[in-house]
């Protein structure tokens, strides 16, 4: 299924658009029923001359069955939906898979310090690579992520991923993701973090695997001279 | 059990008498006055939280320009705009229009007693609310400003001046909060008391009025749910004023606590304010359908058990709040479980029209929009519930548009379902139907413009409180702008069809045509009295003989058989 608006840039954000998908059809089809026979309702039993309303309790057998046959309907579109939805939830945030890489994503008022693991593919050495407002990732690769705060609550948002997690200082909170296309995209902190809460944007950058192996090897002088 | 607080009643009566001025308006102890009291407090609170919407709105569609009315909005001011409008809607609106205005002002009436049980505890409760709301709008005038940080006030952000900003802010917004957390455990204790205690003799369990019904059964909730929250206020100002470290990881002390204890209250909040309202649409829909409600005890057992259910439902506002990912598996399958007697109590109200005789009267109009909006609310809480959509879903507009389509038909359209339904009641005055009619179209149709957009921009990637959008380049297209202004200008539409509102109340009070004892032929005991009802309510205290929804009862010249008369 395609996005209205955003592009679907992670290996998982299909899944969470099948869930959205199947919810609106299920719901939509339970929505549209009660207001065409609410509004049915309203036109044929509008008041009339000569015509006054009938007297009817609830208890009757026929129209109760009416609303007893709904009442489990309503239960299986919600036994499917949550079925769907807890396997995308499983897939997406309970089981984190072997990752490539991993990087450390931390959160701090008012901005982000992304820490790329450098061409040794391991954090915490050397080769480092930190970026502020700004995440490189390589198109294909599975990432796990560090997320953390030095302060207040955040919450690490990549609309095009359909990704959101909360950074909680005092504790690293990990996740994943698999981008698939390059291109820029939004990082948005979706949590209230203070005044500067809605000027705290940075940028994600996906690159083809050359790519970003060249761009890697220009920041090698960096990192060094920062050493 | 219902006649002996009655019979005390009524020797009681001998002593109600005219008082002074300040006695009546400052001092009463009268369920009537305050109810009133109450209304009109509420109704200055939601112009204000209404002016703040409106300000916060310009400036998402406008972004940098100038406000009229207000000037330029910066980030601090916008925070505190959308913190002060959440924080008064709910708690300075919601809560005191419908549960303390009309639960103040109808259970004696319509239960057929002369006040509530507990009168003083009633006076001191509205007392403490209105210093509550001085405490709150006070915030705005102090250094630093009001209290920043969504009104969820999640710490460490809450917690620690060196983070929101706002010193004193902060402590005013959660004292006032407490504050009127007391003023509403006090009104509960009256609400719940009175109707269990002081029915009129021959008024069973089933024989109570639904609206009485689901305003005892929301303060239940209320009740149960707030005792945490108050704790976890107390605990939060000893954070910010006294340097404990309850909520600072740093010190050993944990945020996510704060979530919980928030939102155990914070969802059951829903239903306290959600089923009052539904209290007072059965009784509008009853009458202007000439209809018996579809199912009494389906609608009165499935309102306990939505409330039941309600308090098992709190962590799917944190599903992606970083903790243990297993728990959302859990509250994803109670959450969903909701919409079952949900769904199930606005079948019935439709299933109420069935057969009946419809009069759209304004009223009648109120109570029907309700339905019909809140299906939409109703429906787009599945995406929010549904754990894997709510990855995507969370603290986008898509959940703004997803509770404004539930709070504004509660607070809102369950508020004028109400008021122009007992106006004649409360003042004596009928009020101008055309002037109503004018308001309801001019008020719900601009109302959907504002929030269906919102869905959309949700959909998009609209986070919440987010003071301008021109930072993230995805979010500053023209399409999703043009949303924008089209929600601002609807609101814009929408504040400015108060007006006939206002206009018609002024008019109706000072030259309205006199309502008579029971202008809308009903059946509950409040329109036995004259309207409006003079202190002690009733002459002779009623007896009742019958249910509240004894429309066109077949064999019977007239389609309404009020409960206190014997045949």
């Amino acid at each position: 299924m395609s996005h209205p608006y955003l592009e679907t840039v992670a290996s998982y954000a299909s899944q969470i658009d099948q869930v959205v998908l199947i919810i609106t059809i299920l719901v939509g089809f339970w929505f549209l029923l009660a207001e065409g026979i609410f509004f049915w309702l309203l036109w044929r039993y509008r008041k009339r001359d000569g015509e006054s309303a009938g007297y009817v309790t609830g208890n009757e057998k026929h129209p109760k069955s009416f609303i007893s046959a709904c009442h489990y309907a309503v239960l299986i579109c919600d036994v499917f939906i949550i079925v769907f939805a807890i396997k995308a939830w499983v897939h997406v945030k309970q089981h984190l898979p072997e990752p490539d890489e991993t990087v450390r994503i931390v959160a701090q008022q008012w901005g982000w310090a992304f820490y790329h693991p450098g061409p040794d593919g391991k954090l915490d050495t050397a080769d480092d690579i930190k970026l502020v407002n700004e995440l490189r990732l390589r198109q294909g690769t599975v990432y796990n992520y560090e997320l953390q705060s030095r302060d207040v609550l955040h919450s690490f948002s990549v609309p095009s991923f359909r990704l959101k997690h909360d950074a909680i200082p005092g504790r690293v909170v990990r996740g994943w993701f698999q981008p698939e296309k390059s291109g820029q995209f939004d990082i948005q902190c979706a949590e209230m973090c203070g005044i500067g809460h809605g000027i705290m944007p940075a940028r994600l950058v996906i690159e083809p695997a050359e790519e970003y192996s060249a761009w890697m090897q220009s920041h090698a002088p960096v990192v060094q001279a920062l050493n | 059990m219902a006649t002996k607080p009655a019979d005390a009643a009524h020797a009681h009566d001998a002593h109600h008498h005219e008082q002074n001025f300040f006695l009546k308006y400052f001092w009463s102890t009268d369920h009537k006055i305050i109810g009133l009291q109450y209304m009109w407090t509420g109704i200055a609170m939601a112009i204000i939280g209404g002016f703040f919407s409106y300000v916060f709105r310009m400036q998402l569609a406008f972004p940098g320009q100038p406000v009229p009315f207000f000037g330029r909005v910066d980030p601090g001011e916008y925070n505190a705009l959308v913190t002060s409008h959440g924080t008064i809607m709910v708690f300075w609106v919601a809560m005191p229009l419908l549960i303390a205005a009309f639960g103040n002002y109808l259970i004696p009436l319509m239960c057929g007693c002369d006040d509530m049980v507990f009168p003083r505890i009633n006076r001191l409760s509205y007392q403490i609310f209105l210093i509550s709301a001085i405490v709150l709008i006070a915030s705005f005038f102090v250094d630093g400003g009001a209290f920043g940080g969504a009104w969820t006030s999640y710490p460490p952000l809450s917690a620690k001046a060196e983070y929101s900003l706002t010193p004193l802010g902060s402590s005013m917004w959660l004292v006032a909060v407490a504050l009127e957390f007391v003023a509403f455990l006090l009104g509960g204790i009256n609400f719940i008391t009175t109707a269990m205690n002081s029915r009129a003799p021959g008024m069973k369990w089933h024989d109570i009025p639904m609206a009485i019904w689901m305003i005892v059964i929301a303060s239940i909730l209320f009740m149960a749910s707030v005792g945490p929250l108050i704790a976890g206020a107390i605990m939060l100002l000893f954070d910010q004023t006294l340097g404990t470290a309850f909520f600072d990881p740093a010190q050993g002390g944990d945020p996510i606590l704060w979530q919980h204890l928030f939102w155990f209250f914070g969802h059951p909040e829903v239903y306290v304010v959600l089923l009052p309202a539904l209290g007072f649409v059965a009784e509008v829909i009853t009458v202007f359908a000439r209809k018996k409600l579809f199912g009494y005890k389906i609608v009165l057992y499935t309102a306990i058990a939505t409330g039941v259910l309600s308090f098992f439902v709190w962590a799917h506002h944190q599903f992606v709040a970083g903790i243990d990912p297993r728990m959302a598996n859990v509250f994803t399958i109670t959450t969903l479980l909701i919409s079952i007697p949900i769904a199930e109590l606005l079948f019935v109200y439709i299933a109420t029209l069935y057969k009946g005789s419809i009069r759209f009267t304004t009223p009648m109009l109120w109570a029907l929009s309700f339905i019909a909006s809140f299906l939409i609310g109703g429906v787009t809480g599945i995406y929010l519930g549904a754990s894997g959509a709510d990855i995507y879903f969370h603290d986008t507009y898509f959940v703004v548009a997803h509770f404004h389509y539930t709070f504004y038909p509660i607070a809102i359209i369950g508020f004028y379902t109400a008021f122009t339904f007992w106006f004649p009641k409360m003042f004596g005055k009928m009020m101008d139907e055309t002037l109503g009619k004018i308001h309801f179209w001019g008020t719900f149709i601009p109302f959907n413009f504002i929030f269906i957009p919102l869905f959309f921009t949700g959909l998009g990637g609209d986070h919440r409180r987010i003071w301008s959008y021109l930072s993230f380049p995805d979010s500053a297209g023209p399409e999703l702008q043009g949303l924008r202004v089209v929600a601002t200008v609807a609101l814009i539409v929408m504040l400015v069809f108060q007006i006939p509102f206002l206009i018609n109340v002024v008019k109706s009070l000072i030259a309205g045509k006199p309502a008579p004892d029971n202008p809308w032929e009903a059946n509950t005991l409040e329109w036995t009295v004259p309207s409006p009802p003079g202190h002690g309510n009733f002459k002779e205290m009623p007896t009742v003989y019958r249910g509240p929804y004894e429309y066109s009862v077949p064999g019977r010249e007239k389609d309404y058989w009020p409960q206190d008369a014997p045949n």
